[in-house]
């Protein structure tokens, strides 16, 4: 992907974080540190609180207590953003239907008024083709399948010449082959650019294949965190339950967890 | 009490989105484009209902002030009865109805679903303010369209007015007549007045609109809740401000 542009990349460090929403407690004293140029992947059940710790991440939302920043700044101050630029690929895409694919991906430079329109030009275009979606320039985003709001979304992150990038369940609702070529496009970006990038995913093909560092939130707390392989040894039960659940049809979970309720 | 709390959080909420809105106004010329779509959007596809409207409105009044001053032999003042209701109230608060139905309701709803759909999150993590990007060309478009609006109401009102007294018999009035009454007690403040009124009412419509849009959250259900509670808020709104306005203005 020559069409990629080398960045700075950016440390994430997160600390004690507390989140709740009501009387449900979402996060429990999260605490984490992400090596910049690294890939790190959350991982957990749904309802863990992964994408609420990623919405802190990029702004979105503001800690109870607790502190995460982004190089040394607090994450939750626009001006944090405006000095590290930090891009979201959000799960359902975010695009925005209104706009040709080309403009959404315009979109950030122009309203950031990087570069030339002419400029604009010639990097959405070579982003397009590194992606394979050059074809999808005048389409608007209702047009496209699953697999190409998504790879959109992606060019519409890379566009930004992100330091950080964060990918909220990149592979969901994806066939496995086309979650193993956004897995291997996950790692192409994060190699080419150099940039940070924060996977949050329930693949663990994703996580064991691509992940530097693996971490397993669970209830609102960080179980694991350690090197793909380390996951895979882990003697957790919890850990163990999580990446290699059984399927017992006499037994079901649902029942057991109604029974515990 | 905590109702109070949050009609205090939510009026907060409106002002703060408001300041910031006012405070972009000097990238306005980076947002033309939006600006004419939303001009056109606004403007062109509400004239045809605001003129309708007004004629018919102008049309009724004239009927039911020439029922009235018919008997008396006060014909002769319809004209300037129907120029100075339409000019000074009627054509600005039915206006600013029919911008509600059309605009305020397309404005809310196409918000509230950016907002659902995380479209508006994800111009925040894009560093781009919503209140910039969104709001700032939709409330400047009606600054420009409002007085368009008013204006052609208050003339389809006026030509309504004078065709029911040219051509209902038992009124008989001719239309130079119904001018001269018209134009004898009408003066630029009247029209002033109506423009100010139009315009204030044009721009609190747009940002409860876009206010209650931005706050949306949840799933499509409450998309039409938002747009619902759109509708009825900006109705109230130009009903009580209608009135402080007049007296104001008075």
């Amino acid at each position: 992907m020559e069409s990629t542009v080398k960045v700075e990349p950016v440390a994430v460090k997160v600390e004690n974080l507390e989140k709740a929403y009501g009387s449900q407690q979402v996060l429990r004293g999260v605490s984490l540190d992400i090596s910049p140029g690294e890939i790190f992947v959350l991982m957990g059940p749904s309802g863990s609180g992964k994408s609420v710790l990623m919405r802190h991440l990029i702004g979105l939302e503001f800690s109870d207590s607790g502190s995460v920043l982004i190089g040394d700044e607090p994450a939750h101050s626009p001006d944090t953003h405006a000095r590290f630029r930090t891009a979201l690929v959000f799960q359902a895409g975010a695009l925005f239907n209104s706009m040709t694919v080309y403009d959404n991906l315009a979109l950030y430079p122009r309203e950031h008024r990087l570069y030339s329109e002419a400029v604009i030009r010639e990097k959405v275009t070579a982003v397009m083709e590194a992606l394979s979606i050059e074809g999808a320039g005048k389409k608007i985003p209702a047009e496209l399948s699953g697999g190409m709001k998504k790879r959109v979304a992606v060019a519409r992150a890379i566009i930004m010449e992100p330091q950080l990038i964060l990918y909220d369940e990149p592979t969901s609702e994806l066939d496995p082959i086309l979650a193993a070529t956004t897995s291997e496009l996950i790692a192409t970006i994060s190699r080419e650019t150099g940039a940070t990038s924060l996977v949050v995913t329930h693949d663990r093909e994703l996580a064991l294949s691509i992940g530097d560092r693996v971490a397993l939130l669970m209830d609102g707390k960080l179980i694991f965190t350690g090197k793909p392989q380390e996951l895979k040894d882990c003697s957790d039960p919890q850990v163990r339950e999580f990446m290699n659940p059984t399927i017992d049809p006499d037994n079901p979970r649902f029942r057991k967890q109604e029974n515990e309720l | 009490m905590s109702k109070f709390l949050e009609i205090f959080e939510w009026l907060g909420s409106g002002v703060q989105m408001t300041l910031k809105t006012f405070r972009y106004l000097p990238s306005l010329p980076r947002h033309w484009k939006q600006l004419v779509e939303q001009c056109l959007f606004m403007g062109y596809a509400t004239v045809p209902l605001v003129g309708i409207l007004s004629f018919f409105i102008g049309a009724v009044l004239a009927l039911q002030i020439g029922y009235s001053l018919v008997d008396f032999g006060a014909k002769q003042y319809i004209g300037t009865i129907v120029g100075l209701s339409m000019v000074r109230e009627l054509s600005p608060v039915m206006t600013a109805v029919m911008v509600t139905g059309r605009v305020g309701s397309a404005v809310t709803a196409e918000l509230a679903s950016m907002k659902v759909y995380q479209e508006v999150d994800a111009l925040r993590t894009m560093n781009i303010p919503p209140e910039r990007f969104l709001v700032l060309p939709r409330v400047t478009a009606i600054i420009l369209v409002m007085p368009v609006l008013l204006i052609v109401s208050v003339i389809a009102g006026w030509v309504g007015g004078q065709i029911v007294c040219q051509f209902v018999p038992w009124i008989g009035l001719t239309s130079q007549g119904y001018y001269n009454s018209l134009k004898s007690f009408m003066v630029v403040g009247d029209v002033t007045d109506g423009l100010i009124k139009a315009e204030l009412f044009g721009i609190g419509i747009l940002l409860i609109a876009s206010h209650l849009g931005l706050r949306t959250s949840g799933g499509p259900r409450e998309i039409g809740v938002a747009v619902t509670r759109a509708v009825v808020v900006c109705i109230i709104f130009i009903l009580i401000f209608d009135y402080f306005i007049t007296n104001i203005l008075i």
